[in-house]
């Protein structure tokens, strides 16, 4: 059975993956930056970012209030919300779609906290499957040492302390991005990831997203993918 | 479908929750707006009461969760027909492991207006794919009864005419348009929607309640059918609906 609708839009919509200090974010920037250097119209999506969700998501964050069935649906509302209103219209208009985290970061995430993944694959069958999706794969002790100690107190469900794994938030923090990125690693062929070595220079990454992004579309490039104005 | 006591799901059971010992009475409560839900529900509660049930009444967008985000959604013009069904099931899941399953293991009658098939009801009524919104809410527990108050799209126009006077935009489906206007919007839309529910009366346990009838009528009916439900199953005791004339099994 397929995961997700296919793309029957003119619009690319591409997607990066992987655990907190991957370096995804980054590289899909740069990316961005070329596309729109080449003429494309660009636009970008953020995980977790529907306005119309977000007072309900703080909510329930500040008073720790989900569970793991209503974190996954209240973050399938909040996609889903970025999807009807924004993703699919700007695809429809042939726009290149970057959008940094998609479904598989539920796929990930949701299972470690305990939701069936048969569930969560079918909560999210109404998305758009991506043209390109990139996987960043880095070990554990990589990303941590990207993240811990250089940022902001880590918050109580990005540290997955709601799974009860250590008291230490720190701790817990390595554990459940531990399980994520085990998630990450059993879906990588089944969804068709292409992989990126997060572990190579910055420079060396870009350089095979682009060239990954060439191969796969730059044929179907001409036909129909919306140029930004001239100015 | 199976009905047995304790309660079961319809497929995926929720994670981290504790099912045991669920001894309580779970009734819904569906039809279209305006059609007496409420006032049903209502009486049903001061009857339960009066008889020494305990009674949780409960129903759509009431969660503390995501309650007040949908009512703020709402007001907006951008509430798409998917992100309204997962809003909605969020609502109905928090509602369900907070409200719903602890009030049923403290053994009290839960009285729902509305459940899940009302959510399923608008879904598929506005295109949805039907076995999509089953899996996702399968997680609901079966509950022991579930009547739907149904009354035709006629029946449905007068009393929103006569009641609050105006058609609402939801309720009118005018998120896609169904008609040309507002009216014809309501009635192509509800139309659908009773349809759809008699679809799904067909697959699931409910009992068709006609709702075209006096509220007192009504209630009598809904009573004799609790009043069965609380006598067939051992260990419950049986209660009276008050009608000499009502035989109980």
């Amino acid at each position: 059975m397929s995961v997700f609708v296919p793309n029957r839009f003119q619009g690319k919509l591409i997607v990066v993956e992987g655990i907190d200090g991957s370096g995804k974010s980054t590289q899909l920037s740069l990316l961005s930056q070329w596309l729109r250097s080449q003429g494309y119209a660009v636009a970008f999506s953020e995980w977790n970012s529907s306005p119309l969700v977000k007072q309900t998501t703080r909510r329930g964050k500040r008073k720790e209030m989900f569970t793991p069935t209503t974190f996954s649906l209240i973050h399938a509302t909040d996609f889903a919300d970025r999807l009807e209103g924004y993703i699919q219209p700007l695809l429809q208009a042939g726009a290149i779609v970057c959008a940094d985290r998609y479904a598989y970061t539920a796929f990930a995430r949701d299972v470690v906290r305990g939701v069936a993944s048969s569930w969560v694959r079918n909560l999210y069958r109404f998305a758009i499957k991506p043209n390109l999706a990139f996987y960043f794969r880095v070990p554990l002790d990589v990303a941590l040492g990207r993240i811990l100690g250089g940022r902001d107190a880590l918050k109580y469900y990005e540290a997955g302390m709601d799974l009860d794994l250590s008291r230490n938030i720190e701790e817990s923090f390595r554990i459940f991005q531990g399980r994520i990125l085990e998630e990450y690693e059993a879906m990588a062929d089944e969804m068709g990831f292409h992989v990126i070595d997060a572990t190579k220079s910055i420079e060396k990454q870009q350089r095979e997203m682009r060239r990954i992004f060439l191969q796969e579309l730059g044929a179907s490039l001409p036909n129909g993918v919306l140029e930004a104005p001239r100015v | 479908m199976r009905k047995t006591t304790p309660l079961e799901f319809y497929s995926t059971p929720l994670p981290g929750v504790d099912y045991s010992e669920l001894q309580g009475k779970l009734i819904v409560i569906e039809g279209p707006d305006s059609v007496g839900r409420s006032t049903q529900v209502t009486r049903l509660r001061v009857w339960l009461e009066q008889h020494g049930h305990a009674v949780l009444d409960t129903g759509m967008a009431r969660s503390a969760l995501a309650g007040k985000g949908i009512q703020e959604a709402k007001k907006g013009n951008t509430l798409g027909p998917v992100t309204m069904t997962l809003y909605y099931t969020t609502d109905f899941a928090d509602r369900l492991e907070n409200e719903i399953i602890p009030a049923l293991r403290a053994g009290f009658v839960v009285l729902t207006d509305r459940y899940i098939f009302s959510i399923m009801a608008r879904a598929i009524a506005r295109g949805e794919d039907r076995a999509w919104i089953e899996r996702m809410i399968g997680f609901a527990l079966v509950p022991h009864k579930v009547f739907y108050l149904r009354a035709g799209v006629k029946d449905l126009v007068s009393r929103v005419v006569l009641g609050r006077g105006r058609f609402d935009y939801w309720e009118s489906g005018m998120d896609l348009r169904f008609g040309k206007d507002m009216y014809d919007s309501f009635v192509k839309y509800q139309t659908r929607l009773i349809r759809v529910f008699d679809r799904l009366a067909k697959t699931y346990d409910i009992e068709m309640i006609d709702a075209t009838r006096t509220a007192d009528e009504i209630f009598h009916e809904l009573q004799s059918s609790i009043s069965r439900l609380f006598t067939s199953h051992q260990g419950m005791r049986k209660i009276s609906t008050g009608r000499p004339a009502t035989k109980t099994a």
